[in-house]
Order: C-alpha cells, then structure tokens, then sequence
C-alpha cells in the first residue's frame, strides 16, 4: 500500500549571498512517521527545517507541507503544524497557564477549549503544584516537555522538533522521548532535528545532512547494515569521513 | 598568570563583539559625529529671527522710520502687517507670530507736542524667553533710535560703560554647547551601553556561566566595561577634535589635563552604569534607569542648557549630584578659561568620590546577590 | 480581533508582572515632571557681581548701590585689584567684575563723563548677553538719576521727547517658565517612554529567541503589531493623564483649550512614535542596538523640538531638518490648545502632519517587519 507523503521536498535549496547552506535536497516523509534529521552543526539542518515551518524563504526548489506550499501558502502551513525550537521559546515572565493561554490564543482556540487544554495538559504533564508559577523558575526538562506539549495545543498534523533534548539529563530524554512516542502513535508526524545519535535509533527513518546535501536516508536498521557498522554514530563518523 | 591570560581572552572576546558587526560599529562611532556636527551648527539659545508683526495707526513719518530700524535689525523678522487689533488674537492662536508691535495713533504729533508716543510691544508669552528679549530687544532699538535723534546734546552727564566678554568675546553659542553636547553623549553612552550590556548577559542566562569560569566577578564586569572606556574615549576625541578644528573652540589649557578629566568621567559614568546593572533584573530596567531616568536630568540640571544659578535653590543643591553638571564646569574651565587643576581640583574631587561611591555601592550590591 | 486580545493580555500581563519595572515606567516620569520642571528655567537671576572700586568716592559707591539694589544681581565682597577679580572668575565665583577707575568722581565733576569697565563670563553666550542687558538698564538709570541731579538739566526746562515702550505679555504675564515648561516636559516623558519601551519590545522578543515561536504560528502581520503597540499606546496616555493632572494641581499650569482636543492628538501621536519604535525594533537584532538608535534620535528630536532653545535661531537648513521632529509638532500643540486655547482649525495643520507621518511610518513599520527572511 502507497503511504500518505505529507511533507515531500524537490531540489530545494537556500543561498546566502555566495554560500549555498541547503544543497538541493529532496526527500519525502509519509504520515505518523518519525522522522529523524540528523547532521553535524553548521550542516543545514535548521536552515532546510526553517524553509519547512515558513519562516525562511527558499532560494529555489519547491517544499509542500501537510499539502501546502510553504512558499505561497505559509499561512496554511503554519495552521497545520508545530513547531519546538531548540531555544526555549516560551515567556518566562509568564505562569505556566498564561503562556498555554497565550500560544492557544493565537492558534485561534477558543477560551473553553484553552481552559480544557490548560486543564489536561496539567493533569497529563503532573505540574498541579506549579500550575501558577512562572515558567523561568521551572528546571530545564519540565520547560521542554511543556514546550513539547504547547507545540501541539492547536492538534497539528505534523509537528517540528528543533534539538528538542538539548543540555536535559538522560531520564528526561528518555520520558521526552516517551512521549514524542504516544503522540506519533496518536497519527501526528514527528519531524526531529537532533545531533545525539542515539536519539537516531528512535526514529522511524533517518536522514543525515552533510555540507548541505543529504548524503543517506534511510531506516537506522538498513543504514546500519549498509555501512556495516553498529551504531548510528558509526554510520554517521563513517558518512563525514568520505566526504572529506 | 594563566588567570590574567584568561582574562585578556575575555577582553578580546568582548571586543569582538563588539566590533565584529559594522553596523553597530557605524552607529556608536557615527552618532556622536553626527550629534555634535548637527547641534554645533544648528543649535543657539540666542534669540533672532522672530517673526513679529506690526500695526501702525499712526503710519507718519516717526513710525516709519522706526518700523524701518527694527526691520534692519537681525533679531525681528516682520512677517506681516496687520489692521486693527482684534486680529492679534487669531493670529498668536494660529502660532505663526510671536509679537505685534502697536504704534499708537498720531504717533509723531504726540511725541512734538505732548513730548510723549507709545509703542505696545504684544508679545506671547507662552514662550517667556522670547517674550522677555522680544520687549527687551525692542526697547533696546527704540532707545537707541532716541539717543541718535538727540546727538545734538549729548553733553549731558552721563557714566559710559565699556563691555569686554570673558573667555568668549564672539559670544558663540557653540562654546556652550560643545563641552555640553560632549557630556550628555559621553554620559549617556557609557552608562546606558555598560548597564544594558551587562545585564544582556543576565538576562540571556550568560553571565552564570561566566561567573562559575575561573575569572573573578570583578575581572568579568571590568571585562565588560573596557571596550566601552575605549570606545568613550575614542568618541570624547572624534568630539574635541571636531570642536576645536569645525567649531574652533580653544583648548587654552593643558591638553592632558582635559584627557585625564574625560576619562575620570568616562570611568565615572561606568561605574553608575555597572551600578544600575546591579539594581536591574531585565535589560528593560537597565533601559528605564539609563536613559529613562539619566536623559532629561542630564540635559537639563547640568547646565548644559539652563544656567544653575538661576536656578530654585532646592535645584542648585540637587543639581549637585548630577556628574555632569561637575565635568562640564570642569571642561569649560580648561578649554577656555585655560586654568590648570589648582582651579578645579573640588570639582574634580566630587568626581573621584562619586566614582568610588558607585563602585563601593555597586560591589555591596553585587555581594548581597552572591549571598 | 479575537487573536489581537490574547496578544495584548499577554503584554499586559508582562507589564504588570514585572513591578520593579512598573515602578519605575511611572516613577520616573512623574518625579522628573515634579522636579525638571522648576529647574528649567531661562531667567538670569542670582547673577555673582564683584566690584573693583579704585575710586572710593561717595559717587563710585552710589553705583555699587544701584547694582546691590537690582534682584538680579548678587554682590559679592570688593576687591582691590582687577588681577584679584579675575581670579575669582577663574574659579567660577563670580560672572562680573565691575572695573571702577580712579578718578571717576573727577572725571565725572569735570568732563561730565567718565566710564567704567565691565568684563562679563561670556562662555554662555546667551546668558552673558542678558547680564550685559542688565548692567546697560542699572547704568541708565543711574544716568537718568544723575542728570535729574545736574545742573545741565535745571538750566534747560525743556522736557525731553520721550518715546515708551510698553510691553505686555499675553497668556502667561508674570513670565512664569513653569506655564512653558511643565507641558513641553510632559511631551517629553511621555514620548520617550513609549519610544523607548516600543523599540525594545520586538527585539527583546527576538533576543530571547520567542520571536520565532511567534512566526511560526499563522498569527497576521497586523494582528501581532497592533497586540503588542496598543498596551503601550494605553500606558502613553495614561501618563499623559497623571501628567495633566499634576500640571493643573501642582504647577497651576491653564488648561484653556478643549482637553478632548488633547486627548484626540495625542491619540494619533503616539501611533506615530509607536510605529516609529516598532520600525527601529524590526532593524535591530539586540535591544543594545535598538536603545542606542532609539537614545540618538531621541536627543534630536528633544534638542532640536524648540523647547529649550528657539528654532527661528536655527540656520535655515537646521529649521528645514525640525520639519521632520514629531516632538516639534507635539510641543507647538500642547502650548497652542492648553496655554493659548487654540481651537481645532488653528491646530488642524500639526494634527495632519502628524496624522501623515504616522500613516507613513506604521506603513514602513509593518512592511519591514518580515515572519520570514
């Protein structure tokens, strides 16, 4: 059976000025998968992954997102998707309830279902205690995971994750990872950027970026015996190694 | 000595980033420029121009010659004539005008026979200053026209008096403004671009991985602070070069006293800067107490613009604490009175010691927070 | 509309949160109205006079007198050498130094002149010229008393023409600075406020990387601009209110136009300074920047407004260059509507100035600020 392609990706590329940071590159992702983006900083990854959100306008070639154009139709696209960014970007002025208020607000929810919203995410994330405390006083790990959450308030199709574990503790990407899990089996697709390349092994397919082309995709499992290695990370020590 | 290596590194890091970006380069160097160029040239609390107009009932030969010898003089600008006196009104309400001057009716038949005329000088005085030297200046032409008219007895007895202006004998608005313009710029950028500097890096969660490096907190704030003294005094120079070759203000005394005063204000203003920095949580706060809370004291209780002591007396005595007000007596004294640091040395003093107050406060502060 | 209240909540509630900062957007504004205001003032008085008195005569004394009796000058203790005098001006003790020679009672009985020199601290050119008006004015009437006194004057009956001037002043007769000043303060305060607040607003959002958040979202253009400016334009006209007030209560300032008038042109001027704000927010990266730009306009257009020194004294070129200042056309306003209570028509044309350069810059302020690059 021909799987559903919800982001499918030609040739796309981004210069600037003379130096080109997206090469090109072309790959489709299918509905409720996760799909991993990997590559070393300064690869492209989150130039190409900006070009997909909107906010960044490619130089050439053409995206299409949950059946959007993310050039012409980015309005559209941003109503169809979420996005976590690997700098905590919620306001830490605000209290956990103010901020979900805030970013429900703007994805045009109204005030009950915020209420709803507000009411089980609190249940399902356990913060009854810090409900009404500012987000800035909360460690780390708890601001991703109620960043995780916020990025899905308006139940988006696909969701992007920009080095969402970034700097947390191993059990905290382990419960992050737990629950990147329950929301892809709900059907939304995971789009995630990430430089561990353990996290890798948790995705569904993988893609590797290097210098701004994508030099393998695949699922872990072929691209591990296709390179006749291990780990990801061996793949991936093993992918930068030919290129040079 | 790996601790001073360190150091330098982070010296060198601030720099950069300072200077790496063009644009901000452009701004902190081009403003000033750009400040002092525009207000030496354009700015002057000398009153002249103003537009009046003129309503003559009498409209004889007295009159004339009088309209004539205030339309000759630099300070009026006869804008119109007007007929009757109720349209004195509409015509101060529409802000075009600022006096009209009333030549009462059979002017020169009144002077010949009652040996009196009466000129009203209207002015509006929701703007005091003008109105003050409109009627001033108005009197002045009228008296002299008088005294012209009667050369004939001039023996008459009489003290003469022989002016000389001190310092200035041009009377140039600019030497005003110059050592002015200097302090508020000087001021305003050390303070506001150290506090909102500093506190960037707490607000941006930075300055704790800093603070946990093996560089002391006081070798991290004067990090910090450096490249700003550097760039002050870069800036104090670009504005002394361009007062003394584009405005040719003198610089009668000594040259490295003037330096070793601007960069005594310089550390000054730093330092209420890292003070602010220590009180404020956002860059926001550090915004609102910089230039928010130093702007508008600093222009105006300085002398810069209004002579202190005209002032209340409650405001001579708070003018007091204001630095700038102490550097721009400091610097008028040396560049045009031309006198050496035995003239100035309270106001120099006063500096020193706010400078170690900031930094005494700034250090206490600083502790209670590690605390 | 719905998406724009949510936004402005949130401003609110990040105003609001912070009270330290809450504070001070009001503290500042409303102390520095209180104390700025007495301070600005233009009137030369208290002006430090020392005498060198050569001649010791009951005459050189008589003038010394009329310059003691004068409120505008403070004499301070004679000196006995000019070298001495000058030293004092060099310390900043004293502005003038009254030169009497010997001789002058002499001179005066014999040659029916005799003449003084004065040596004025010129280095404020305005003020030294008001004190040399001053001295003229205390001379003359001396002069005028001496030769009521002389026999030159009873031998000529003749009474001299006379030409007067009278002056009156209209809408503030006392000269009162406060009248002038408190409203041209209050202008000030609260134009740099919201200038202020509104350049650091975007970028700070940018700096703290929830800009992007934002972006990605399907939120309007529009939407977001006018959620994140009407808190400030609420908080601007708020503190025109305490301002209003404190200038009636406090300073007596007269409010003789219609106060809606006020509030109307306000209203759409600071959506000008707003829109002005927001555009050097969207030309920025960090709110060092965006401070720095926003402190060098604000310099400008304060030192340039016509509120402290008399644009008709500008050159030509600098009086074209005020054309551009919104605080120009705001201060030309207060004082028109409050002082003088000028009507609608008489203001019309600042309100539409205002009005097109607010058009002007919102249109380049929304324009430049991109949700993607």
């Amino acid at each position: 059976m021909e799987r559903e392609k919800i982001i499918s990706v030609k040739n796309l590329t981004k210069e600037f000025g003379h130096f080109t940071a997206v090469k090109g590159i072309s790959f489709d992702v299918y509905k409720g998968e996760i799909f991993g983006f990997l590559g070393a900083n300064g690869a492209g990854k989150t130039t190409a992954m900006k070009m997909l959100i909107g906010i960044s306008n490619p130089t050439s070639g053409e995206a299409n997102v949950a059946g959007f154009d993310v050039h012409s139709q980015a309005d559209m696209v941003k109503k169809s998707i979420g996005y976590m960014s690997q700098k905590f970007s919620m306001y830490d002025d605000l209290t956990i309830k103010e901020n979900i208020t805030f970013f429900g607000g703007i994805y045009g929810l109204s005030r009950i279902e915020i209420k709803q919203k507000i009411a089980q995410l609190i249940e399902e994330l356990e913060l009854q205690e810090v409900a009404n405390n500012l987000v800035g006083s909360l460690p780390l790990g708890w601001k991703q995971k109620l960043s995780f959450s916020v990025a899905l308030l308006h139940e988006p199709k696909i969701v992007f994750l920009d080095e969402p574990t970034g700097g947390v503790d191993p059990i905290t990407r382990r419960q992050f990872w737990e629950m990147i899990y329950t929301q892809a089996y709900k059907g939304t697709t995971i789009f995630v950027t990430t430089h561990y390349m353990d996290e890798a092994e948790y995705c569904d397919r993988v893609s590797i970026m290097v210098d701004g082309s994508i030099e393998a995709l695949d699922t872990p499992k072929n691209l591990k015996e296709q390179f006749k290695v291990d780990s990801m990370n061996d793949v991936f020590l093993k992918l930068a190694r030919n290129i040079e | 000595m790996t601790i001073m290596k360190r150091f330098i590194g982070f010296v060198k890091k601030e720099f950069y980033h300072i200077f790496r970006d063009k644009r901000s380069l452009f701004i902190l160097f081009g403003m000033p420029i750009a400040q002092i160029l525009l207000f030496g040239f354009a700015i002057t609390n000398e009153i002249n121009n103003v537009d009046i107009a003129i309503l003559d009932q009498s409209n004889d030969i007295e009159t004339q010659k009088i309209i004539y010898k205030i339309k000759a003089s630099p300070y009026f600008n006869v804008a119109n004539q007007i007929e009757k006196e109720s349209d004195i009104e509409s015509e101060f309400k529409k802000g075009k005008i600022k006096a009209v001057l009333i030549f009462e009716p059979n002017f020169s038949k009144n002077l010949e026979t009652k040996k009196v005329a009466v000129v009203q000088a209207i002015t509006d005085a929701t703007e005091p200053n003008v109105a003050n030297t409109i009627a001033n200046y108005t009197s002045a032409i009228i008296q002299n026209y008088q005294s012209q008219k009667k050369q004939s007895n001039s023996n008459q007895v009489k003290v003469e008096v022989q002016s000389r202006m001190f310092y200035n004998p041009e009377l140039k608005s600019v030497f005003n403004f110059v050592p002015g313009v200097m302090t508020v710029i000087l001021m305003l950028v050390s303070a506001m671009m150290t506090s909102i500097s500093i506190t960037r890096e707490k607000e941006l969660g930075t300055m704790e991985i800093l603070l946990v490096s093996p560089l002391k907190p006081f070798q991290v704030i004067i990090g910090k602070v450096f490249p700003y003294i550097f760039l002050s005094i870069i800036n104090a120079i670009v504005i002394l070069t361009l007062g003394y070759f584009v405005f040719k203000m003198p610089i009668n005394g000594s040259i490295f006293l003037l330096a070793f005063e601007s960069i005594l204000f310089i550390i000054s203003a730093l330092s209420l800067g890292i003070l602010i920095s220590t009180v404020s949580n956002s860059q926001q706060t550090a915004m609102m107490l910089s230039l928010m809370g130093l702007m508008l004291p600093v222009i105006i209780l300085s002398g810069f613009i209004f002579p202190i002591n005209s002032m209340p007396l409650p405001m001579q005595v708070i003018s007091n604490i204001i630095p700038a007000k102490w550097f721009i007596i400091i610097v008028k004294a040396i560049m045009l009175k031309g006198v050496g640091i035995q003239y100035i040395w309270k106001e120099t003093l006063i500096l020193i010691g706010m400078t170690v107050f900031f930094i005494t406060l700034s250090i206490k502060k600083y502790k209670i927070r590690l605390e | 509309m719905k998406t724009i209240l949510f936004i402005i909540q949130k401003e609110f509630k990040q105003i609001f949160r912070d009270k330290s900062m809450l504070q001070l957007i009001f503290i500042l504004p409303i102390l520095q109205l209180l104390i700025l205001s007495n301070a600005a003032t233009f009137d030369v008085k208290n002006i430090a006079i020392t005498f060198v008195d050569n001649d010791q005569s009951r005459e050189s004394r008589d003038l010394i007198n009329a310059f003691k009796a004068s409120t505008y000058f403070k004499v301070t203790a004679p000196h006995f050498s000019e070298k001495e005098a000058v030293e004092e001006m060099q310390k900043g003790k004293t502005d003038i130094i009254v030169n009497i020679p010997v001789h002058f009672n002499r001179d005066l009985q014999k040659d029916q002149k005799a003449s003084i020199s004065v040596s004025i601290n010129a280095i404020d050119a305005a003020t030294a010229g008001v004190e040399n008006v001053y001295v003229t004015q205390i001379l003359n009437s001396y002069n005028q008393n001496i030769q009521m006194q002389s026999k030159y004057f009873s031998e000529n009956k003749e009474v001299p023409q006379n030409i007067m001037v009278i002056p009156s002043f209209w809408y503030n007769n006392t000269l009162n600075y406060k009248t002038f000043m408190v409203p041209g303060i209050l202008v000030l305060l609260v134009t740099m406020l919201t200038l202020f607040l509104s350049s650091m607003n975007i970028v700070r959002e940018k700096e703290l990387g929830t800009l992007e958040q934002i972006n990605v979202t399907p939120i309007k253009k529009y939407q977001f601009i006018i959620g994140k400016l009407f808190p400030f334009w609420v908080l601007g006209l708020v503190i025109l209110t305490v301002g209003l007030v404190i200038s009636k209560v406090v300073f007596n300032v007269p409010m003789l136009g219609n106060i809606f008038l006020v509030y109307g042109f306000t209203s759409v001027y600071l959506l000008l300074i707003l829109g002005f704000g927001l555009y050097i927010s969207n030309h920025t990266e960090t709110q060092q920047q965006a401070m720095f730009i926003a402190w060098f306009f604000m310099v400008i257009f304060i030192l340039m407004s016509g509120l402290f020194t008399p644009i008709e004294s500008m050159p030509k070129w600098a009086q074209s260059l005020t054309l551009l200042n919104p605080i120009r056309y705001f201060v030309e306003f207060i004082r028109m509507v409050l002082l003088k209570g000028s009507g609608f028509y008489e203001v019309l044309p600042n309100l539409l100035i205002v009005t097109g350069f607010a058009v002007f810059v919102n249109g380049m302020a929304v324009w430049s600020y991109k949700k993607s690059n």
